[in-house]
């Protein structure tokens, strides 16, 4: 599937192509990627379905959304009506398998503007559990794997969304990123991920992480597709306090916009030491192909930078910490009873079960920053933090229009590499975090491979793009410049 | 030995009477079977969000003026961690730090003595669910009062008495009902009270060691539990003891406090902005509407029917006890300009039949109807006991007094109607007529008894009285 997600819709509402073929592609795909283990739950029967509707409604002549017949795969952290939505945590099933997943009653905003927009849901994708990690590994139904090399982790926390587009299952995916966790899983498969402008999508339905940080946004194999997509999803959502009111603009229409006229900042921080060299070198070739666009490349300092790891993991667990209180073993998901009428150890037991290491790490994190006497130290000096990096980023918009860097410090890790050092897996997001915390649009699109070795194979690099609130438009008229110079690939076995 | 003074502060939590709740469209109401008014919000489900309701707001906005408190511009939804069944997110969405108002009064009249008692802050947050503990040990959870939007009134620690606790918790309770902020039911739970209570020896300006007395649902047990928990507090201080800080709750079968839990058990409730809801935001202009529309509040009303309008205290105190008769009594006066008149009426008629729960009332009379019968009656067209059966004619109807006084042919007799009936009335009697014009004037009254009588009631006495001495003169 090389076609773009805008020219794939002019071919279903023209007559060319129809629902149900792409859909049968993508469920095709889909079996064939089951090592990768980047779905945990396939609606083969609502696909279908769902994609009859679609070229029945065509045939009647009715008017198709700007997503008519696109097969796309949804991170599980967000809820489906009827269909299980685990967010790869025990502790939303009933026995521990993905199968006996909750089914919520309800859409989250945005799979019913994916709906509504003519989309059609094969697959809830595979994730680091609750959203937490950056390797998807953390699932409680076993790790993604890279498409690009099966020894390696996709990233994450949505790892399966962008697995499912690098294998080209789907052309289109919902992440969703609260420290990096759409830019980081695009830039180690080497496709298309944005974070919004929080604020820009709706969180409704997003089973929370970090509050203050989460937005959801598209994976796509390119930047024309991803601008399709962010189109539908944003907008306001009454049913979200957080949602902005800022009109949205034409994504599509920026894509072609052009660099010339733009200046983009390059922060020495993000530059720095860990950066791996072949990511570094991929990254400045990006830059030279915006600088032969026509934008203006200049440095810009974020010198609070080196605070964000610290800061975000604060600001994070404390939120979670009281997001997933609500996963109690009371009204759904997982119950362990340690004894009747013992309603302490019900929630002991409950949460020990239902929760993964990682998670349950993050829980007492956040609970101690949180705590009676500790709370100033860490919870209220980190927002004093997040605060001045937000600075930083408004003094460097007062000069650029975007700032480039590269989204990932190294291109995908090996399995289990990072899973007994918690902190190496965090710096995986230290280019990511900042823009997180200043709540700025970002994304991740492709620059590249690097160079083969004996022992690694070419590998994907991401560059990331970060603007100012609501300059998405200029962030994708960016990203199609530096895809212009580096055309999406896919990796060997799914080409 | 040493005398005590006891110093109580109150903490009174009022459900805000709005049709949905806090933070979701279910409805907030009382009574539905259970779990039926829920949704994904109330119900904590993964990935639901708060909505802040804007009625509440303005509800919480209103009290706080009566309360005479400062409006914050700004403040700001907490949540507080627990886990609990009927908690079902894990954590209550209160305010904390920024709450929405402080800093306020409220004036109680003790013994014929005003005082004002100041209030700390006003805060507004969700209520929980309600726990119900089978009998096999099974407890079952009802999530209909999940998110309910409820205001906590905080008073400063300036009570001195059990009597002056309850007397704060009805005035309290009277100017929340006044504004239609609470229904003022406290059965069933609308309007909720705990106390803290500590000793000081008399004279002394530092506060003691304070418990907090929970589950006083009425005004007596909020008295009682009071006066029981000064007498333990006295007791153990007596005996050389030490008052420890805990939470106690009233047992109003036995009628003492039991500790609940002490200090060293209490929560840390890891209080942290809400992220789901930003700061709320009060504009100064639409601060200053709210205030022009708390309108008098049931004190000053009470003080200006007696010092303006002359009625007596207790008159002006049964007028005021209910937003609606207070409603009813002002439209009549508009229309008829008779306090006493229209105030006794209401009093010892109108509220006999009328149907008072809360904040709901129901009179079996409109203030136009009873403005015009008692019209009426002032105007001498009809007399008190015609205008008591003219009364309960239109009870319930939409009946016109006029019409009610026409058609059963009560139309008073007056001017020349009456004169063939003075006439005839002073030639039956001629001898006491020879006895008035030789000066024995009281015998007026028996002509007028006599004419009255002849009337069947219908005559106008002072007509009459004034006919008769026309005529007898002549």
């Amino acid at each position: 599937m090389s076609e773009s997600v805008p020219s794939l819709v002019s071919g279903v509402q023209a007559g060319r192509l129809s629902a149900e073929a792409l859909t049968e592609g993508a469920l095709g795909v889909i079996e064939r990627a089951g090592p990768l283990n980047a779905f945990l739950h396939v609606d083969g029967e609502g696909a279908r379905a769902a994609a009859r509707g679609l070229d029945e409604r065509r045939v009647r002549g009715d008017e198709l959304g700007p997503l008519a017949g696109i097969p796309i795969a949804v991170k599980d952290s967000l809820c489906t009506q009827g269909m299980p939505t685990t967010a790869a945590s025990r502790s939303l099933t009933r026995d521990g398998s993905a199968r006996s997943g909750w089914r919520p009653p309800y859409d989250a905003t945005v799979v019913s503007r994916l709906r509504a927009a003519g989309a059609v849901i094969v697959a809830k994708t595979n994730q680091d559990e609750l959203a937490m990690g950056s390797s998807s590994e953390n699932s409680a139904f076993g790790a993604v794997k890279n498409p690009w090399d099966l020894a390696r982790t996709p990233g994450g926390s949505s790892g399966g969304s962008a697995a499912a587009v690098a294998c080209r299952a789907t052309p289109l995916a919902l992440g969703s990123d609260t420290g990096g966790s759409i830019r980081q899983p695009a830039a180690l498969c080497g496709v298309v991920g944005i974070k919004p402008t929080y604020g820009r999508v709706s969180r409704y339905g997003l089973i929370a992480f970090g509050s203050s940080l989460d937005q959801v946004g598209p994976l796509a194999t390119d930047v024309r597709s991803a601008a399709r997509l962010l189109g539908v999803l944003s907008g306001h959502d009454p049913l979200d306090s957080t949602s902005a009111t800022v009109p949205v603009d034409d994504y599509e229409a920026a894509c072609e916009r052009g660099a010339r006229g733009l200046r983009i900042g390059v922060p020495s921080e993000y530059f720095a030491s860990g950066l791996s060299p072949e990511v570094e070198r991929a990254v400045r070739a990006g830059l030279d192909a915006l600088r032969d666009a026509g934008a203006t490349i200049v440095d810009v300092e974020l010198p609070h930078t080196r605070y964000g790891v610290a800061t975000y993991y604060v600001l994070a667990t404390a939120e979670a910490s009281s997001n997933l209180a609500r996963l109690d073993g009371v009204r759904f998901g997982l119950r362990v009873e340690a004894e009747r009428g013992n309603l302490d150890g019900l929630y002991g037991a409950s949460r020990s079960a239902g929760f993964g290491r990682e998670v349950q790490r993050r829980i007492l994190l956040g609970t101690f920053v949180l705590s009676s006497g500790y709370y100033d130290a860490y919870y209220a000096k980190a927002q004093r933090v997040r605060a001045l990096v937000a600075r930083d980023f408004e003094r460097a918009f007062a000069r650029v229009d975007a700032i480039a860097a590269p989204t990932s410090p190294t291109v995908a890790f090996r399995l289990g590499e990072r899973l007994t050092d918690p902190l190496a897996m965090y710096l995986a997001d230290v280019y990511t975090l900042p823009a997180s915390l200043a709540g700025l649009p970002a994304l991740s699109v492709p620059a590249g491979l690097s160079t083969a070795t004996d022992a690694d194979p070419a590998l994907p690099v991401g560059l990331q793009l970060i603007g100012p609130a609501f300059a998405e438009a200029s962030l994708l008229a960016l990203a199609a410049c530096v895809e212009a110079a580096c055309p999406p690939s896919t990796p060997e076995p799914w080409a | 030995m040493v005398q005590y003074e006891p110093v109580i502060g109150l903490e009174i939590h009022a459900q805000l009477r709005t049709r949905t709740k806090l933070f979701c469209a279910c409805p907030a109401e009382y009574g539905a079977e259970p779990n039926e008014h829920v949704c994904p919000t109330c119900l904590g489900l993964p990935g639901a969000l708060p909505v802040l309701n804007q009625s509440a707001v303005e509800l919480a906005v209103r009290a706080a003026l009566a309360l005479e408190c400062q409006i914050a511009e700004r403040s700001v939804f907490a949540r507080k961690n627990y886990f609990y069944p009927d908690s079902p997110k894990g954590y209550q969405i209160s305010q904390y730090t920024e709450p929405i108002a402080l800093g306020g009064a409220l004036t109680i009249d003790v013994e014929g003595q005003a005082r004002r008692i100041g209030i700390t802050r006003v805060h507004m947050e969700e209520d929980a669910g309600k726990s119900v503990h089978g009998a096999a040990g099974d407890s079952l959870i009802d999530l209909n009062r999940a998110g309910v939007p409820l205001i906590e009134i905080v008073s400063e620690p300036e009570l001195y008495s059990s009597t002056e606790a309850a007397a704060y918790m009805k005035a309290l309770r009277d100017v929340l009902v006044y504004l239609g902020v609470n229904d003022g039911n406290l059965e069933q739970g609308s309007l909720r009270c705990d106390a803290n209570v500590s000793l000081r020896p008399v004279g002394s300006t530092t506060l003691g060691t304070r418990a907090e007395l929970k589950n006083l649902n009425s005004f007596r047990f909020l008295a009682r539990a009071i006066e029981v928990e000064i007498a333990r507090q006295t007791s153990v201080l007596d005996g050389g003891g030490q008052v420890v800080q805990e939470t106690r709750s009233y047992d109003p079968e036995r009628n003492l406090t039991r500790s609940l839990r002490s200090k060293e058990d209490a929560h840390d409730y890891r209080y942290f902005p809400d992220p789901d809801l930003p700061p709320l935001r009060l504009d100064a202009a639409w601060i200053s509407a709210e205030r022009a529309r708390v309108g008098e509040l049931p004190r000053a009303k009470r003080q200006r029917y007696e010092a303006e309008l002359g009625l007596p205290a207790a008159t002006a105190a049964t007028l005021t006890a209910h937003p609606a008769t207070a409603r009813l009594f002002e439209a009549a006066l508009a229309r008829l300009d008779q306090p006493v008149l229209v105030a006794n009426w209401i009093v010892t008629e109108v509220l006999r039949g009328a149907e008072l729960h809360g904040i709901d009332a129901r009179f079996t009379v409109s203030a136009e109807q009873l403005a015009e019968l008692l019209g009426l009656l002032a105007d001498g067209r009809i007399n008190g006991a015609q205008a008591k059966e003219v009364f309960a004619a239109m009870e319930n109807t939409a009946r016109q007094p006029g019409d009610v006084v026409a058609e059963r042919g009560m139309q008073r007799l007056s001017g020349e109607a009456l004169r063939p009936l003075c006439v005839a009335a002073i030639a039956d009697s001629p001898s006491q007529a020879a006895a008035y014009r030789a000066g024995k004037r009281n015998i007026l009254g028996y002509f007028v008894g006599r004419v009255m009588k002849a009337s069947g009631g219908a005559a106008d006495a002072k007509a009459v009285s004034e006919l008769l001495e026309a005529l007898l003169a002549e």
